[in-house]
């Protein structure tokens, strides 16, 4: 393999890889707070591609994105709000239930507005000829654009935590929520919250990798089933882990159609789904005893 | 005056009476104990006060308002604060952090104003960091400050748990058997820590089994058995009283 070829995958495994990391980040989110995986997670990724889309037609593209943005965490929030918020400690499997519910709901309403055509938010910089060369090979500005914003999200997303009041009052929460009650903290909006932000970040990288992967109504379905695996693959619940998860499955994934052929893709990612399911359900970086903590 | 007034409280779980028709008061500034033999009923009086349980009848008053009804978290903005038998401190959060969670109460900083990293916003999280650090020191385990709270001693763990509770700035605070599972040694500075919490015009309300923490730091003493209130007195008195000694020795057979 030549350095221009492996520097083309590379870039290819790291551009989906950390996509796949900002689904599972948002798997995550949800479940610290909650204990429930979300599995409209990928719905928000479209959602924001698609409704940055037809605001484009309206304003320039920045302001088409924040504007998708917003609406998708507003979206996030009347979900929470509508489906989650009022049912008294649900079952584990009655909230896989509903969140499967809330997908498919989401993906025909989409498909009632948008249609069946497939769309795309133009290229940030250039358009699909431009390049810009790096360790030999030619890769699209969009490619650094994705990464740029993923890697922006992931760094703002840990200071967030870390550093802020209501970061650390989200991880009190997912820590102890009995005990975060007694601190006065309303554990019902920090649900909302954790799907506003869950579907915000969700939405931006919708739209930041519209223009390469394209957006179509059941798009979201696809980043889902990648952004599980990925959460998984790390461990559930750590968002660091999921990066790393996520960088490891976009890689394995690109360097994969050197030795099989593309159609063999996907199944690539879910046998390795099934493989750490079936040898190690909490994950790379996870830990047996604390995975067993948590409710799921 | 009454800080907190508990009137015909009745609650059931099932067919098992677990408080049945308790009342008492507690007056501002004192140091009140809860005592009785296991499964009187003392915990579950606790956490129908910090509406951790919906009392059946009965009502809770504090600071002159009815909150029975309300949730755990508004009842703690109204300042209330608990610790548990079994410590809940937040896992994978160091000693500092936790409390800081504690002053969220009193922290006023919205999402936005967080998100964008306002100059006041960093004024004020750097109250909250100084603040946590003064209880940790309060408590007597600042040094541990950056350890996570899950590694550290279980006595450190309950300091821990008492700095967090204070970061809420409560009048009334309710500890929940704080010597369980502490050595002689850590029990004496619990008791002197408690005394300290009160000097400082914090009320306590405790549930505790070690009899000689609980004769020596608080001044009335309300006694349960089988969820009913059988006596309510000064420490002196209550070593007196024969109903208690028959609940705690048996009854006299010779």
């Amino acid at each position: 393999m030549t350095t221009a070829l492996f520097a083309q995958y590379l870039f290819a495994g790291i551009t989906y890889g950390i996509l796949y990391a900002i689904v599972a980040i948002g798997f995550n989110i949800i479940y610290n707070t909650t204990g429930i995986i979300n599995f409209a997670q990928g719905e928000f990724v479209m959602l924001g591609g698609m409704i940055a889309i037809t605001f484009n037609a309206l304003f320039p593209l920045p302001v088409a994105i924040i504007l998708a943005v917003m609406t998708t965490m507003l979206i996030g929030a009347a979900i929470e709000m509508i489906f989650i918020r009022w049912l008294d400690s649900p079952s584990v499997l009655r909230m896989i239930i509903i969140t499967i519910g809330i997908s498919i709901l989401i993906r025909e309403l989409a498909l009632h507005i948008w249609g069946e055509s497939v769309r795309a938010l133009p290229y940030f910089q250039g358009n699909e000829i431009s390049s810009v060369r790096i360790l030999g090979t030619n890769i699209s500005p969009q490619v650094l654009w994705v990464i740029g914003t993923c890697s922006v999200i992931v760094v703002c997303l840990s200071i967030f935590f870390k550093f802020t009041s209501l970061g650390r009052e989200m991880r009190a929460c997912s820590a102890n929520r009995v005990a975060a009650t007694l601190c006065g903290i309303d554990t019902k909006n920090m649900i909302t919250f954790s799907f506003m932000l869950s579907a915000g970040i969700g939405a931006l990288a919708g739209c930041v990798m519209s223009p390469i992967t394209y957006t179509q109504y059941d798009g979201g379905t696809g980043m889902a089933i990648k952004g599980f695996t990925v959460a998984i693959l790390g461990g559930l619940g750590n968002s660091m882990a999921a990066v790393a998860a996520g960088l490891l499955l976009g890689i394995i994934e690109a360097f994969s159609i050197s030795v099989v052929p593309l159609a063999f893709q996907d199944a690539i990612s879910i046998s390795i789904l099934l493989i750490i399911l079936f040898i190690r359900p909490h994950g790379i970086f996870g830990r047996s005893d604390i995975a067993r903590l948590k409710e799921f | 005056m009454t800080l907190l007034e508990v009137k015909n409280l009745n609650c059931y779980f099932g067919g098992l009476q677990a408080v049945a028709d308790v009342s008492f008061n507690v007056d501002e500034g004192m140091i009140k104990a809860v005592i009785g033999p296991n499964g009187a009923g003392k915990t579950t009086l606790f956490n129908l006060i910090a509406g951790n349980t919906i009392p059946n009848s009965g009502t809770i008053t504090f600071q002159h308002e009815a909150i029975h009804k309300l949730s755990p978290h508004e009842i703690a903005g109204r300042g209330m604060s608990r610790t548990f038998q079994n410590i809940k401190l937040f896992r994978g959060m160091s000693a500092l952090e936790n409390v800081m969670v504690g002053c969220h109460i009193r922290s006023r900083a919205g999402f936005l104003a967080s998100m964008l990293k306002l100059p006041w916003t960093r004024k004020e999280e750097k109250k909250i960091w100084e603040n946590s650090l003064e209880l940790l020191e309060f408590v007597g385990i600042a040094e541990y400050r950056d350890v996570d709270a899950h590694s550290l001693s279980f006595g450190q763990q309950r300091a821990v748990e008492m700095a967090r509770a204070l970061a809420t700035k409560p009048s009334l605070l309710l500890l929940d058997e704080p010597a369980a599972g502490l050595n002689t040694h850590e029990t004496l500075e619990i008791a002197k820590l408690i005394t300290k919490i009160r000097d400082l015009g914090i009320t306590v309300l405790l549930v505790e089994h070690d009899m000689s923490l609980v004769m020596d730091i608080s001044e009335e003493i309300v006694v349960l058995s089988f969820g009913q209130k059988i006596a309510e007195d000064t420490p002196p008195a209550i070593q007196k009283n024969k109903q208690v000694i028959q609940i705690y020795l048996g009854e006299d057979d010779a």
